[in-house]
């Protein structure tokens, strides 16, 4: 590449009226080792637009769950809602039956402390009973 | 628009928006977010981007509206952008070190030139667009385009000679 034509399009590429071929031309100028020494204060600019292309995006980008998202939130919460009522529901019956047992333990009770009363009483029974006989055998 | 046929239109210029966000940005951890980012809002567009004619200008434009965006908001809670990419990958060679040391400068004066002036030059010398594209991208005119561009190339050359007769930066 003749020295002439970089120069004047180095001029021109300050003007900006250069192709992108042009500016092709003048970076690949630029890349190579011999550079005339009155442009080699150019050589970084254009090196560096070139090493700037190299630079890459490594990350990953996460793009499944979009989709989908809010129909698999809703399905989840009516299963929560549809079992939240179902065991809620077993949890009052269990609840009322319990209930129902003490109630009628408490009846029980207190129908069984009237029967030892009862019982009682008849223990006196007996005694009269036992005194009713020894008076008997003695006759 | 299935998930691989989505791949296959964004991979190509995936890259392009990183380089473009860390252009805005400065920082790379920065940019990789932005260029995530984007990305999704894209995936989540997914049903309606056949109707765009050129997603790739869209998503360059998307890019840049996001970071401009993310910039002013960081300006505005009078915070900065940090970045902790200062490590370069080593190299051995003293030649080497020399050449990306002056490579490096272009660098630093890019990192202060006005945003404009920053994505006129990446589109254009990093990226290579043409005129029409670049005015789509950044929605201006195509000789504004010019025009701005050749200030900052100017721009440029004037800072990096200053830099070479001074030698320090």
């Amino acid at each position: 590449m003749e020295l002439d034509n970089i120069e004047k399009l180095l001029e021109k590429y300050f003007d900006a009226t250069t192709t992108v071929a042009e500016e092709e031309t003048l970076k690949r100028y630029f890349a190579q080792e011999s550079v005339a020494t009155h442009l080699e204060q150019y050589a970084p600019m254009f090196q560096y637009f070139s090493n700037a292309r190299e630079e890459r995006f490594t990350k990953q980008v996460p793009l499944k769950p979009r989709k989908n998202y809010y129909k698999w939130i809703s399905v989840a919460a009516v299963a929560v809602l549809v079992f939240g009522i179902y065991f809620g529901n077993a949890y009052k019956e269990r609840k009322d039956a319990e209930f129902a047992y003490q109630e009628t333990k408490k009846a029980m009770e207190l129908l069984a402390e009237n029967f030892s009363k009862g019982t009682e009483k008849v223990a006196y029974l007996n005694q009269f009973e036992e005194t009713k006989q020894k008076i008997y055998n003695n006759d | 628009m299935q998930q691989s046929e989505f791949l296959n239109v964004v991979m190509p210029f995936k890259d392009k928006l990183y380089r473009l966000a860390k252009r805005l940005l400065i920082s790379s951890e920065e940019a990789e977010d932005a260029t995530q980012e984007i990305l999704m809002k894209l995936w989540s567009k997914n049903e309606v981007m056949g109707s765009y004619k050129n997603v790739e200008a869209f998503a360059m434009t998307m890019t840049k509206n996001f970071c401009l965006d993310r910039l002013k908001s960081k300006q505005a809670t009078n915070m900065k952008l940090v970045h902790s990419n200062y490590a370069e990958e080593n190299s051995g060679l003293q030649k080497q070190i020399e050449a990306k040391d002056s490579v490096h400068w272009v660098q630093k004066i890019m990192e202060e030139l006005p945003e404009q002036q920053k994505l006129v030059l990446q589109l254009r010398d990093v990226e290579e667009y043409d005129f029409d594209e670049i005015a789509e991208m950044l929605d201006m005119q195509p000789t504004a385009v010019r025009v701005a561009l050749s200030r900052a190339r100017k721009l440029v050359r004037e800072k990096l000679v200053q830099k070479h007769s001074h030698g320090i930066g």
